[in-house]
């Protein structure tokens, strides 16, 4: 599956997109990403556009496209799976350089890979133009329990320190000579497995101690983070509004 | 494998959706229950939760790193959701594993935004709940003891896999894009997934006793058994456990030789028990793969009616051609995928099994008849880890006074 | 700035005595874990506002569970801990955390929050302080560390020394009576641990050290004591403790090689 968790997508910047508040992008975003989902497929010149639209955020936010194009290979595993539906899918068949292939399962095909790189495009383009902090705030803002943006923000805090830990096992286990090569040596990988859960715990449990001490009661302050003003809801919505419209004039042409 | 937008439909992504906020929401308040540790009763555990399964979040996410070699260049990972569940309950496991997915669908657009809903019910909802009322049901029934909890946690990580699969499958079902044959989506996800299955439930059930050899109280799942385990495993992990400060450095408890042989000899009872389980659990599946397709067939094409009459407005195909294919096909192919998956499942299996037993039979062979320092790499390292594992020192418990 | 007329939770604060009463005051403080282990045995211990004491002992001594005692996580199985006059009861834990500063032992374990700004502001924050008074404190705290230009950092890529140092700001942002720091110098590099040394040498709070380090006690603290087998088993100027040699044997205390307790002039407090 993908690999790669620890590299972080985003890119440093101040353009117009990175300065929108990140909670109006989120949601940009992810209204924008249902206007793909909706559209049918049959409609493919919007799929074009919708593609257009990305391409003029990704140059407003000044991302390059090669870094967009990068990241959509975490779509790979997924396009085996388009190259096949034509082959297993039911209904009439076309003839495709002697081969019988299903229609349905063409269009299937089709389908996803729009879709979902639509989809990747403009979570990229999110990740890329958002911190992670501003990332979470913006998840708050939204109304996502804020019990839950803690563990999310403990989690991101906390994921490079353990990975370092299972780094440090992986060179400590080199040193001395073993090399995992098989299922043989699946012990030893679970035992180190075992042995971070047993560390990430108790580092959770220090970190407790260390929170109750400076007053923690189960509530984390939330910065003043200013509300977004009209101004920047137009500006985020202009993407959604514009897929919006490409949307209904695909069901309706 | 993390669902991209645009594979199941708008209203399936959108009920699933709310499904997964619904069991979000519920887990919330019953990982507080789980977190608030053995003291906080009463509503004390809320401040715990969010260090605690923050911490679990990153150890899931970092152990999903952690590759586990399979044969020629080949490996997999852990997907984690029957770990968390039997180490910090289920509860905290479906928080955990969502917020894994959902930090990997918001920074890494790994997974779609729409299928947020769809892969959380997929990966944190179903594996888990599946892996905790299997285990608990297993260790229930079980004899009490150390390997009782491994072997539960086996079987219900072999079986936490394809269930995600079925589930996905039902999702297709209901919202899937194309018209791929149910039982052929189901076959291909449960052939794959029972292999997948095997690899997850082998490595949880390890990591699982790895932790129960060092810190039982840690392991949620196993909490009614921690004091008859105590003391059937005190001259084993006595030594281990005082081996040292925290911070010291690796060097070799004196304990750490005798125990991860120990480890290894019941380890390899846990792969024999895994062999008959993975057979059983095999045989099962191929037999409800081979006789449900035309159940679900049936709620597919019930389905698919609707759907196409749709279709067959803008098309101009036969419907009788169309009909005639549909259920000729699906049936032979569904029945063909099934039966291939499910056997090389088996072939695969088993012969993996056969591998390892073989392979350990003859390193025990060898640290047999040999001096302890010819005991082969396998042997030496595992002592290696065993120390390290020996290192985390069990600290005393705190009393957290809560506010 | 003095921690008594702190404006903050005034209500909760014990009628002000004409000198200083002691920033802590412990009393036959005995402690037994839930599963039958005793780790403090009647310890008493009294520290004089502005004091900065250094607390030896050998490993296993019961220091951090005396440490855990000071702030009200762990509660005594006898005697009483008494902050600035507070006693540490369950009503008073607010006032009691706010007024014991922890540094703990691994500044990773410490600094929870993303930002180094978030950090040091969660404490005064969850004191009830917000807006312009918050950032005040924050930006106060880091440049009494010299931290000032890292606010918006996120910890984890500092250096272990400036992480360290963050760590301390963050309680000091709570304008604690008492400043406990478990192991201040352990894993850092000699340029780090003098910076360190430095900057609390300049605090103007009460200090009470736990530490092996027997060089950083006698550089920073006049007087130690020693805590062995859950007890207090000797009290004094730290240069007189440290040339006793029979004590420090007894209490497995040793000095680096080469450290000659003569050669050294011990900085004026």
């Amino acid at each position: 599956m993908s690999a790669g968790h620890a590299h972080k997508l985003y890119r440093h910047g101040h353009s117009p997109v990175h300065a929108l508040p990140p909670h109006c992008k989120i949601a940009a975003v992810l209204c924008f990403v249902l206007a793909v989902v909706a559209t049918p497929r049959t409609a493919v010149w919007t799929f074009a556009l919708y593609a257009l639209l990305l391409a003029a955020v990704a140059a407003a936010a000044r991302v390059p496209a090669a870094f967009l194009l990068k990241r959509l290979l975490v779509e790979v595993p997924f396009v085996a799976f388009a190259v096949l539906m034509p082959f297993v899918a039911t209904g009439p068949r076309v003839h495709i350089l002697g081969t019988a292939l299903s229609e349905p399962g063409l269009w299937g095909a089709w389908n996803i890979l729009a879709k979902g790189t639509l989809g990747v495009a403009a979570s990229v383009l999110l990740a890329a133009t958002t911190d992670l902090r501003g990332l979470l705030l913006g998840l708050q803002r939204l109304r996502m329990p804020p019990l839950l943006v803690q563990i999310a923000s403990f989690m991101i805090r906390y994921g490079d320190v353990i990975a370092d830990e299972l780094r440090r096992m992986r060179v400590a286990r080199l040193s001395r000579g073993f090399e995992a090569r098989g299922v043989r040596h699946w012990g030893v990988l679970a035992k180190t497995a075992g042995a971070l859960f047993i560390r990430s715990y108790e580092r959770g449990e220090r970190v407790h101690l260390a929170m109750v001490s400076r007053g923690y009661t189960g509530t984390l302050p939330v910065p003043d983070a200013a509300a977004a003003t009209g101004a920047q809801w137009t500006r985020a919505a202009a993407l959604p509004a514009a897929a919006l419209a490409v949307c209904l004039l695909g069901w309706t042409l | 494998m993390h669902v991209p937008d645009g594979f199941i439909d708008a209203p399936v992504s959108a009920a699933t959706g709310v499904l997964a906020a619904a069991a979000v929401a519920v887990s919330l308040r019953g990982a507080r229950r789980e977190l608030g540790g053995p003291e906080a009763h009463a509503g004390l555990g809320a401040e715990r939760t969010a260090p605690l399964a923050g911490l679990v979040a990153a150890f899931i996410f970092a152990v999903q790193m952690l590759n586990f070699p399979v044969a020629a260049g080949t490996s997999g990972h852990l997907l984690g959701g029957a770990l968390a569940a039997i180490l910090v309950g289920p509860y905290t496991g479906v928080l955990c594993v969502s917020v894994v997915l959902l930090m990997q669908a918001v920074l890494f657009a790994d997974g779609g935004l729409t299928a947020l809903g769809v892969n959380i019910t997929d990966m944190a909802v179903v594996t888990t709940v599946v892996a905790y009322g299997i285990f608990r049901g297993l260790v229930k029934a079980l004899p009490r003891g150390r390997r009782a909890v491994t072997a539960a946690a086996f079987v219900a990580a072999v079986i936490s896999v394809p269930a995600a699969a079925v589930a996905f499958t039902g999702l297709y079902a209901l919202g899937g894009t194309t018209h791929v044959p149910i039982g052929t989506v189901f076959a291909a996800m449960t052939g794959v997934h029972v292999l997948i299955g095997i690899g997850e439930a082998a490595i949880t059930a390890l990591t699982v006793g790895a932790v129960l050899a060092v810190r039982p109280d840690l392991v949620y799942g196993a909490r009614g058994l921690a004091k008859p385990l105590q003391l059937r495993t005190s001259p084993l992990a006595g030594p281990v456990a005082g081996a040292g400060e925290p911070g010291s450095g690796p060097s070799a408890a004196p304990g750490a030789g005798p125990r991860p042989a120990g480890a290894r000899r019941s380890a390899r009872r846990v792969w024999l028990a895994g062999v008959a389980v993975a057979l059983v659990c095999a045989g099962g599946v191929s037999y409800y793969a081979s006789t449900s397709p035309d159940g679900l067939e049936k709620v597919a094409q019930d389905q698919g009616i609707d759907a196409k009459a749709e279709e067959h407005a803008a098309k101009d195909s036969p419907l009788a051609d169309y009909s005639v294919k549909d259920i000729a096909d699906p049936r032979i192919s569904g029945g063909l995928a099934g039966v291939i998956g499910v056997g090389a499942t088996l072939a695969v299996g088993t012969g993996v099994f056969v591998v390892v037993r073989r392979r350990r039979g003859a390193a025990r062979g060898d640290a047999d008849t040999d001096t302890a320092a010819e005991a082969t790499t396998e042997a030496g390292s595992a002592a290696g880890t065993g120390t390290t594992v020996g290192d985390a020192p069990a600290p005393p418990r705190h009393t957290p006074e809560s506010a | 700035m003095d921690p008594l007329n702190n404006p903050l939770h005034t209500r909760a604060t014990a009628p002000t005595p004409e000198t200083p009463a002691p920033s802590l005051e412990v009393a036959g403080l005995a402690y037994a874990y839930p599963d039958g282990h005793q780790a403090l045995y009647g310890v008493d211990l009294t520290v004089a506002h502005g004091e900065r004491v250094a607390l030896l002992g050998p490993n296993g001594a019961g220091k951090t569970t005396f440490v855990l005692h000071l702030n009200g996580i762990l509660t005594p199985g006898a005697g009483t801990v008494t902050v600035a006059g507070l006693p540490v009861v369950r009503r008073h834990l607010a006032e009691v955390r706010r007024r014991v500063g922890i540094v703990f032992q691994d500044p990773d374990d410490q600094l929870f929050m993303p930002t180094v700004r978030e950090d040091v502001a969660f404490g005064p924050a969850a004191a009830g302080l917000r807006g312009a008074e918050l950032a005040a404190r924050v930006t106060e705290a880091l440049g009494r560390v010299g931290m000032a230009d890292h606010a918006d950092r996120p910890p984890h890529h500092l250096s272990f020394g400036q992480r360290r140092r963050v760590a301390v700001a963050t309680v000091l942002a709570m304008r604690p009576e008492i400043l406990v720091l478990d192991e201040p110098s352990s894993n850092l590099d000699p340029a780090s641990r003098r910076e360190l040394a430095d900057i609390l040498r300049a605090l103007d709070v009460t200090v009470l050290m736990v530490t092996h380090d027997l060089p950083y006690a006698l550089e920073l603290c006049p007087r130690s004591v020693v805590l062995s087998e859950g007890v207090i088993t000797a009290d004094g100027p730290t240069q007189h403790l440290l040339s006793d040699t029979e004590l420090m044997a007894a209490h497995r205390l040793e000095l680096p090689f080469g450290f000659d307790l003569r050669s050294v002039t011990i900085p004026t407090p």
